[in-house]
């Protein structure tokens, strides 16, 4: 709603997203250039999938026409559903699992992916009704999945991810490569 | 005199001959009479040997009874049967009497010693001392004994022994008219432990629990057939050091006929060659509750230590500063902590503070009156600047549930420091002072949601307040119902809480500090100062 703007306090206190989150990275997912996924750690293990700032659906001002949680005949993410403290019932994922495809109105169409082993507890019901959170908001109300990875693993699961800083230096190889007359 | 009848009289000769002590006899003859049980245990048993003697001399001998009660004791178990002339092995009375003596010195095959070597001024005198020993405030106490599982087994083996005779002789007598082990021991001991504790009294209830335990390594395997017989009843826990308890004993007992019983365990009980240990001796005293309200003013303080991967992440806790010097003056082993709801290490709760209670556990001084509850709490208070506590009493266990009962309904008021990206002006945040129970749908907040449910939770915020601080900082006041996140309402959680501040101005804010500044419970009661 306000993206251009960018006004911010310089050197105000940490986000939430800073105080109490870990950001790691998958780049280039599947191979397909620049599908970058950014996943959210919390200290409490939980993950937040959400697109990296990177990705192509946050470039050259495309706009969503759909986002499908139904990635097979068989399988739609929406029917997920996690009962009790120990979260029972909810869909198993590994790292390429599919959680949701995201068409442009260029046509151009995505697939968003887990990209960490871990339960699923719940998929961003809200960006179905207003694309445009995924836009606007792209790392907190535009989340695409919440997963819960096993206790055991919340360490190992970000061990094949990138940190911000890894990331970030992935970025701007691209962008030099990229503005070098080939 | 026993006050046993003619009728006792096959069932003690034939417990004699099985190696049954003296007050064991008396048990499965159902003396109810207390006093038999406290007199020493070698005339007991001389006078059942006499007893034994002087039916059979009345019912088919001709001989002087007199003589007959000195004479026919010792080697009565050996044979009870034989006949009367062989009596003049015995020369003297003291003969006898040293006899007897080694008889009662074998170990019981029911009661494994408990009601012998372990009933008796001696033990009285050491359950004394170790009381004693750790300085409990108490008027009065209760004894309980702790008995080996195979009790039960051996126990059952006797009586079925006893049971046989009694068949023929057509008595009408039941299994629970035996006098227990624990009752026996009991009334012998209490008595006695109350004189060595000189003017206690010792009673069937108390808040004030000695117990004694036994144990008998040597014949633990009498319970074991019964795992066979009854594999149900033995199933392994994780708490438990043996499946044979000796609540699954007699649960095995109750489901094995009388036959099956016998096939598998010997009738009477095989001599054990020595006694049970005397295990430990443990006391107890029944928990005293305290509750107050507890204020904490840091910022860098958990409610309850914090631990996160079995590391310790900050120094202190509210409960441990409010613990240390309550378990100092009640001396106690350790407590329970509990509150009306709790606020977050970032968090502090200012005004009147939030009710907590405590279990005290294994107090041993446990009566405190006003005024040493006032000095209690002044103790606490120069014990730490980071928390305050007011209103600190005694309670009951009952009342502690008031704190917890319609903890949902109470409210509870803060105030919380607002950051917004977008810059404001003082009238651009008045309209919030006219929301009025404003209803939130709120996902359980990710920060907590790997240990509670995935719920979405309605809840009231009845009212909010402003104070402008500058163009993108203002304090928000909130009055909320109990269970309402209040960091999530303003940052918006990922969208999950609805609405939230963040909708309401139309911009990004953030929660920077939060205080609570009353939690709403009536419970426990205003102490004035």
């Amino acid at each position: 709603m306000d993206g251009s703007e960018l006004i911010t306090t310089e050197g105000n206190a940490p986000s939430v997203i800073d105080r109490y989150y870990t950001r790691w990275y998958r780049a280039d997912m599947k191979e397909k250039p620049c599908e970058d996924h950014c996943i959210l750690q919390h200290s409490n293990r939980i993950c937040v999938v959400t697109l990296a700032e990177t990705h192509p659906i946050l470039q050259d001002g495309r706009t969503i026409k759909t986002i499908n949680y139904q990635i097979s005949n068989g399988c739609s993410r929406l029917n997920n559903k996690v009962s009790g403290k120990s979260k029972r019932g909810g869909q198993f994922l590994t790292d390429f699992a599919p959680l949701c495809r995201i068409t442009c109105t260029d046509e151009t169409e995505y697939t968003i992916y887990s990209c960490i082993r871990g339960r699923l507890l719940e998929v961003n019901e809200n960006i179905l009704e207003r694309p445009a959170l995924l836009l606007e908001k792209p790392f907190t109300e535009g989340y695409i999945a919440v997963i819960l990875p096993k206790f055991e693993e919340s360490k190992s699961i970000t061990e094949n991810l990138l940190s911000r800083q890894e990331f970030e230096a992935i970025v701007s190889k691209r962008n030099t490569a990229s503005s070098q007359p080939s | 005199m026993l006050p046993l009848t003619q009728k006792d009289q096959p069932i003690v000769q034939k417990l004699l001959s099985a190696g049954c002590c003296s007050r064991c006899i008396l048990r499965f003859c159902c003396v109810r009479v207390q006093s038999a049980y406290r007199r020493p245990p070698q005339e007991t048993l001389k006078e059942l040997r006499t007893f034994v003697s002087n039916t059979e001399n009345s019912q088919d001998s001709t001989e002087p009874t007199e003589e007959n009660n000195k004479s026919h004791n010792a080697p009565g178990s050996e044979a009870p049967e034989e006949p009367p002339s062989k009596r003049t092995k015995l020369e003297s009375e003291d003969e006898a009497a040293a006899e007897l003596k080694d008889e009662e010195s074998n170990v019981c095959v029911v009661c494994l010693g408990i009601l012998q070597e372990f009933c008796g001024p001696a033990q009285a005198a050491k359950i004394a001392e170790t009381v004693k020993a750790q300085n409990y405030q108490f008027d009065t106490l209760v004894l309980s004994v702790s008995l080996p599982a195979q009790l039960c087994v051996r126990e059952n083996s006797c009586w079925l022994h006893v049971k046989e005779e009694i068949g023929q002789k057509g008595l009408t007598l039941d299994k629970d008219d035996v006098i227990q082990v624990k009752e026996a021991f009991k009334w012998i001991m209490q008595g006695l432990v109350a004189k060595e504790l000189g003017g206690v009294s010792v009673v069937t209830k108390s808040a004030f629990e000695v117990g004694v335990e036994f144990t008998h390594e040597a014949t633990d395997s009498d319970c074991h057939f019964l795992a066979s017989v009854c594999p149900d009843c033995f199933k392994p826990t994780k708490n438990k050091q043996s499946v044979f308890t000796r609540m699954a004993v007699i649960k095995a007992l109750e489901k094995t006929s009388d036959g099956r019983f016998l096939k598998l365990y010997p009738c009477p009980p095989v001599q054990p060659s020595s006694s049970c240990s005397l295990q430990d001796i443990q006391c107890l005293h029944t928990s005293v509750f305290v509750a107050g309200r507890y204020n904490k003013f840091c910022r860098s303080l958990p409610q309850t230590p914090w631990v996160i991967d079995g590391e310790r992440r900050m120094e202190s806790s509210v409960e441990e500063l409010i613990a240390a010097p309550i378990l100092s003056a009640f001396r106690a082993n350790g407590f329970n902590f509990s509150s009306s709801g709790r606020e977050d290490v970032d968090v502090r709760t200012l005004g009147n503070g939030r009710p907590f209670a405590m279990e005290i556990l294994n107090p041993h001084k446990s009566r405190f009156n006003r005024a040493e509850m006032k000095q209690l709490q002044e103790t606490i208070n120069k014990s730490s600047d980071k928390i305050r506590v007011r209103d600190l009493q005694v309670v009951s266990r009952e009342a502690m549930s008031r704190m917890k009962e319609g903890e949902e309904e109470k409210t509870k008021s803060y105030t919380a420091l607002i950051w917004t990206q977008k810059p404001i002006r003082s009238e651009d945040i008045t309209f919030i002072d006219d929301i009025k129970e404003l209803t939130l749908d709120q996902k359980t907040p990710l920060r907590v949601l790997h240990r509670r449910a995935l719920a979405v939770r309605q809840r009231v915020i009845h009212s909010m307040n402003t104070r402008f601080l500058d163009p993108h900082h203002f304090y928000l006041g909130l009055k909320t119902q109990a269970g309402t996140y209040i960091k999530e309402f303003v940052h918006g959680d990922f969208g999950r809480t609805n609405p939230n501040l963040c909708q309401l101005l139309k911009t990004d804010t953030d929660i920077l500090e939060l205080d609570v500044e009353s939690v709403d419970v009536d419970w426990p009661p205003a102490i004035p100062e």
